[in-house]
């Protein structure tokens, strides 16, 4: 950490810049916030830190105006003040970067910045690109002022986002999980972009359930758990203590009693119908090793959606018995690589072999009833039928197959019966198996089709962010079932979480603009491998494949 | 997603959705909770229509009509004195195009191609009918039967290739197709099928011992029977088949769909196709039970004052039946009461617009309390969203 | 074979050709202003299925104006009026509660047919009284162009605020803020709500503009090109005006344009008719509806429309 930034700011943050006083807020169901006060200094970076749920978001929106608290005051600069729109918020120096691009897509940089501006009624178009220029050189970037907003990368666009909160002279910026969807690379910039903006002297508030992030970036912490602070570790506890130390610490804070139970594999989930040890069946072809390949794709070529990058010859092989990671940025054609697998996307090129035999030509339902299934990252946007009940989104991908209808008819017996099973089986916690399943919890939905995929004769699956946006808990739970898969099964795991695909892969695929540009053993020193092969760094490339 | 902000408002999407079609699940809810939602869904139906009937009357006042004798005019024209045959034979024509409607609403799909169809088939069967001879009648109905759905189905094929392929918007798809069959029965009105023996441009009628028979006793046709018929069967479709659950996975997430493997360009042509052929069965009964003929430029917009009520019963294919009713007999009555009492036809119009006016307020309201479910599968909306764009994931943490 | 080239050959002559032009540019007005109006508040995200209704408003009021006022300025302001009218129900219900805007739409069509039949009825019977023929006010020095000059530029004065109206939309849409807001009031509201402009008040105006524009539209209807109201007259005319603004994605030079068309095809009768050649209007009347599906055909395209459109703008909602 900077020496000098530090004494520099240390001495700005007498008085705070903001102070939220014991704030709550609920939601029907929720206490979000409950009596919560933070105080936020001049040059300084304050982390919120939780879980998924802790109430982080809540809290700042309300700062940021987009939520009205249902008690408690906020204070700006020792002033107390109503907050009643986004607009207030900027009125007294507090720009947000929301966790989702606020930026217009259809707009050029310019315009988005100068989007609400003023109220006059010529755009004043090279005024505003005079100040980008300068915003660009406090912050050290480079950007494109007639760009349109959706072309540009995303760490490119968070930085349009931070300028653009800050275009109206704030000096409070909050970031909302600023990291999730950034490479490696692009985090160290926004860590060389917070440093400036602290030295600014501006008060710098960001969100994350990264721990790391928080012990890395920030001069102050505050843990949020269940709508509550339970704890501030302020700047001098930060810099007097190691990374090591204060992050178990903080781990104790966020955790406290509930880590023993949340490691614990209390859900191991055997995948049935398969005696084990039956590792595939016999006549499969085997690979150079001798191990029988599940799945390969042959220089398989794929359409991306819109300006996204599709498949551009990607050729891997899945063997029984392993998991396969494909590591990479959001957006670099994973997408297009499972729906290419799991029969959604046409190949335009190349060929998909499923235990020996291709599979390119089959439908979705074909290449399920063999056993290639696919758990989707979109659980609520095409995963379910929110206004289905549980029972029948089990069964939506046999939708008009026996046992579940018989000559076009339904079966309400069969698909109860089924029902009830994987509710059980897969501890899905639903009121009832009729309730609707777009009411149940992210975590839950996430069971609801891994019990939907899992079950029958599964026996390559393809994980899609498998754990994304989900509680500890169940992250750990499907961890645990995704490495039971080895038993005699395989599974494909493509997630832009390196921590996850650390823990749970054999071998890494690394995926950048549609292709595999690399794949790496997994062990020492992986991580760094793939860090480098992400950002496109070809020296090391194919030679650790 | 993070802490999955949750909605500062209490109308989440997840309210907004149809019943669950593919199960009829409010079997199983508790009699007391059946009871709670049955009153809604009538608070939710009946009150704008009776809000409607009351803004009428103030309208009619303020016309200088008396609004109580308006509407006794309309009970008297529309139902006593064996005037429900007729409306009953208005409500037939009316009844099939809402099933047509339901059916492929219910996937979402927004066809608007009702009147060109409509008037195809009904010309085609006055056109052609009187040229078919030497057939039993029997024979001679079940040959324009299917020809009218044909007909119907046909004039949806390239709205629903163009979808199918190409997500073309139906909206515009469908309503110039209509606008095309419109003036294309015209010309087959005037030009190929027009009555040498007649002055006005109109087609040659259809001889009356092949007109559709009565049933014994009343004026009404079987007609009425076949379109009775066709909401009990949409409603089998929709509740038990695979077809029907397709149609509402297809509806209410569309990506959903093709992520479960439903083959959704063929699925989207079949609800095409059978939706114009209620349309063009319509015309059957309508021309066959009642009419007989086709003048040229005549269109009774059948489809325009069913949607409403289409919205009314919830896209449910049984609730639309009353619904339909109360309208046939409205429009029946409506037009001799309107003649009596000195006041436009047209006045029926307004009566349905307020009647969809209030339904929008109370399904406001109703959003606000929490009532029941609404009126439109919440992806309706997106139909005028294309091309598909991946929205934000909505999502909204209930007990983990 | 002698007759065909005859009549082949008075397809191109001058009578014919002005005709054309100009009851192209006459038919196409309406066309335009309500196809400018929609273009507006389809950019801020509100689909307009009302346009039919509010331009028989429009038309309606603007006549009851310029009939009782006896000037067709002050039937035009009318027919805003009317046209606003229409609109205003679409502001509270759709952008301010947000209720449907299909539903609503088509309500408000409902309603204007009705309502203006019945009033129509109520005031004049079965008469239909008749305005006085327009004044035409021409441009100096363009009217001696040869050939087109005369009938092109010697038209009713609000041909012209038409195409000023169109100029300065692709204007504003490309250069000022209210061009701004509205394009991000459609495209991501969210996006414009953050920056501190009020989505439900940009989307209020754009709807009331386009209320203000179909009015106009339908007063042109009933002013100009008939000079009488009748229920009903304005034949589908606001379906078309949509249709236009879906495939000019939202560009005001391309409503101009489609709208040129589509009244070449509607005043394409007269100027048959005036070369001696007799075919079913029907087949007329069919042509602009089959030109749009071929080019559909022929192109597959999907007209664009902004991702926030028909969707009700609720703060804080995902």
């Amino acid at each position: 950490m900077n020496e000098a930034g530090q004494a520099r700011s240390a001495a700005a943050s007498t008085t705070p810049a903001v102070e939220l006083v014991s704030i709550s807020k609920a939601f029907p169901g929720v206490q979000a916030n409950d009596n919560v006060s933070v105080s936020l200094y001049s040059g300084e970076i304050h982390c919120l830190l939780g879980e998924n749920g802790a109430g982080k978001s809540t809290l700042m929106g309300i700062l940021a105006g987009m939520q009205q608290p249902d008690s408690g005051h906020i204070r700006v600069a020792g002033q107390e003040v109503v907050i009643t729109s986004p607009r207030t918020a900027l009125d007294y120096g507090i720009g947000t970067v929301y966790q989702h691009s606020t930026l217009v897509g259809a707009l050029t940089v310019v315009e988005n910045l100068i989007l609400g501006e003023s109220r006059a009624l010529r755009l004043n178009v090279s005024r505003a690109t005079e100040r980008l220029s300068e915003f660009s050189a406090m912050l050290g970037v480079e950007i494109d002022p007639n760009a349109l907003t959706s072309d540009l990368a995303l760490g490119r666009q968070q930085q349009v986002e931070i300028i653009k909160a800050l275009w109206r002279g704030s000096r409070v910026l909050i970031l909302d999980e600023p990291t999730s969807m950034l490479t490696p690379q692009a985090v160290t910039e926004l860590q060389v972009v917070l440093n400036r903006l602290r030295e600014a002297g501006l008060a710098v508030v960001f969100i994350t359930h990264k721990l790391h992030e928080a012990v890395a970036l920030s001069d102050r912490i505050s843990v949020l758990r269940q709508g509550r602070v339970i704890g501030t570790i302020d700047r001098e506890q930060v810099r007097e203590s190691s990374p090591d130390e204060l992050e178990s610490a903080i781990v104790h804070l966020m955790f406290g009693d509930t880590l023993e139970d949340a490691s614990a594999p209390e859900l191991h989930i055997a995948i049935e119908e398969r005696e084990p040890g039956s590792a595939a069946p016999a006549d499969t072809v085997v690979d150079s090793d001798g191990a029988a390949v599940a799945l390969e794709l042959n220089d398989a070529r794929v359409r991306g959606d819109g300006s996204q990058p599709g498949l551009d010859g990607v050729s891997l092989q899945l063997r029984f018995g392993e998991v396969l990671g494909i590591a990479g940025v959001d957006g670099n054609g994973q997408r297009a690589l499972a729906e290419a697998i799991s029969g959604q996307r046409r190949l335009t090129h190349g060929q998909i072999s499923f235990l020996g035999a291709p599979v390119a030509s089959l439908s979705v339902w074909q290449r399920e009833k063999l056993g290639l299934r696919y758990v989707t990252d979109d659980r609520l946007g095409e995963g379910i039928v929110r206004s289905l009940p549980v029972s029948v989104n089990l069964v939506l991908k046999r939708i008009g197959h026996a046992p579940y209808w018989r000559r076009g008819q339904v079966k309400r017996d069969a698909i109860d019966r089924n029902a009830r099973e994987l509710v059980e089986q897969f501890d899905i916690r639903t009121p009832s198996i009729d309730t609707r399943a777009g009411t149940l919890s992210g975590g839950n939905i996430q069971k609801l089709l891994l019990a939907r995929e899992l079950t029958g004769e599964a026996k390559v699956v393809v994980f899609h962010k498998p754990t994304y946006g989900l509680d500890l808990k169940t992250t750990r739970t499907v961890r645990n079932m995704i490495k039971g898969l080895r038993d005699g099964k395989a599974a494909l795991l493509i997630s832009t979480d390196l921590d996850e695909l650390l823990e749970c892969a054999d071998r890494i695929a690394v995926l950048s603009r549609g292709k595999v540009v690399g794949i790496v053993e997994n062990g020492p020193g992986a991580a760094e491998q793939i860090g480098r092969l992400m950002i496109g760094d070809v020296s090391l490339g194919l030679a650790a494949a | 997603m993070s802490d999955g902000v949750i909605p500062a408002h209490p109308t989440d999407v997840v309210e907004n959705v149809p019943p669950p079609v593919g199960d009829n699940r409010q079997e199983r809810l508790p009699r007391s909770r059946r009871a709670a939602a049955l009153r809604d869904t009538l608070i939710r139906s009946v009150v704008p229509v009776i809000l409607a009937l009351v803004a009428g009357g103030v309208l009619l006042l303020i016309l200088g009509t008396n609004p109580l004798k308006f509407y006794a005019s309309v009970w008297q024209n529309g139902v006593q004195n064996g005037s429900w045959q007729d409306s009953a034979m208005l409500a037939a024509p009316l009844l099939l195009i809402a099933v047509g409607l339901i059916l492929i609403f219910r996937a979402n799909i927004w066809q608007l191609g009702y009147d060109g169809q409509y008037l195809l088939a009904a010309v085609l069967v006055t056109g052609l009918g009187p040229h078919i001879t030497g057939l039993p009648s029997v024979v001679f109905w079940l040959v324009l039967f299917l020809l009218t759905a044909l007909v119907g189905a046909i004039w949806t094929l390239v709205p629903a290739l163009l979808k199918a392929y190409y997500e073309t918007n139906e909206i515009i798809t469908t309503l110039m197709m209509s606008f095309v069959g419109i003036d294309l029965a015209n010309i087959l009105v005037k030009g190929p099928f027009q009555d040498p023996t007649v002055n006005i441009p109109q087609t040659r009628t259809i001889p009356s011992n092949l007109m559709l028979p009565s049933i014994p006793g009343t004026r009404v046709d079987i007609g009425v029977i076949v379109a009775v018929i066709a909401p009990f069967l949409a409603y089998w479709l929709l509740t038990r088949t695979a077809f029907g659950l397709r149609l509402h996975v297809l509806g209410a997430n569309p990506r959903a769909a093709s992520h479960v493997g439903i083959n959704v360009k063929r699925l989207i042509i079949n609800s095409f196709l059978i939706s114009g052929a209620f349309v063009g069965l319509s015309a059957f009964v309508d021309i066959l039970g009642v009419w007989g003929y086709v003048r040229s430029n005549w269109n009774p917009a059948y489809g325009d004052t069913v949607i409403p009520f289409v919205f009314l019963a919830r896209l449910n294919p049984l609730a639309v039946i009353p619904f339909i009713a109360f309208f046939a007999i409205l429009s029946n009555g409506g037009d001799l009461a309107a003649a009596n009492t000195n006041v436009p036809t047209d006045f029926l119009l307004v009566l349905v617009a307020l009647i969809l006016l209030f339904m929008t307020v109370i399904e406001y309201f109703g959003r606000q309390r929490d009532l029941g479910q609404s009126y439109l599968p919440p992806g309706l909306k997106q139909v005028f969203s294309r091309p598909i764009i991946p929205r934000r994931r909505g999502t909204r943490e209930v007990n983990s | 074979m002698i007759l065909v080239f005859a009549s082949a050959a008075n397809i191109f002559s001058k009578p014919v050709l002005t005709s054309l032009l100009v009851g192209g540019l006459l038919a196409g007005l309406p066309l335009m202003f309500t196809a400018l109006g929609e273009t507006i508040s389809e950019r801020a995200g509100v689909l307009n299925l009302g346009l039919e209704g509010m331009m028989l408003a429009g038309a309606y009021t603007g006549f009851l104006g310029a009939y009782y006022l006896h000037s067709a300025t002050v039937g035009f302001v009318f027919g805003a009026l009317g046209g606003m009218i229409g609109a205003l129900f679409m502001v509270v219900l759709c952008v301010w509660l947000g209720l449907d805007q299909i539903v609503v739409g088509i309500a408000i069509t409902l309603a204007g047919e009705g309502l203006t039949s019945v009033l129509q009825g109520a005031q004049f019977g079965t008469t239909y009284p008749r305005l006085g023929a327009p004044t035409l006010a021409s441009i100096p020095l363009l009217d001696r162009i040869p050939v087109v000059g005369p009938s092109l530029f010697n038209q009713p004065p609000i041909a012209y605020v038409c195409f000023v109206l169109a100029g300065l939309m692709f204007w504003a849409f490309r250069s000022t803020n209210i061009g701004l807001n509205l394009k991000a009031a459609g495209e991501k509201p969210e996006a414009l709500d953050a920056a501190g402009v009020s989505v439900i008040a940009t989307r209020s105006w754009a709807a009331l503009a386009t209320g203000a524009l179909a009015g106009v539209g339908g007063a042109y209807l009933s002013i100009v090109a008939a000079g009488v109201f009748t229920p009903m007259m304005t034949q589908g005319q606001g379906y078309m005006a949509i249709v236009i603004a879906m495939l000019a994605r939202g560009k005001p030079i391309w409503v101009v344009g489609a709208s040129f068309l589509f009244g070449i095809s509607l005043s394409i009768a007269t100027a048959l008719q005036l070369a001696g050649i007799n075919i079913s209007t029907d087949l007329i009347n069919m042509l602009p509806f089959l030109t749009i599906m071929v080019a559909l055909i022929i192109f597959g395209r999907r007209a664009y429309l902004p991702p926030g459109l028909a969707v009700p703008y609720v703060r804080g909602m995902r």
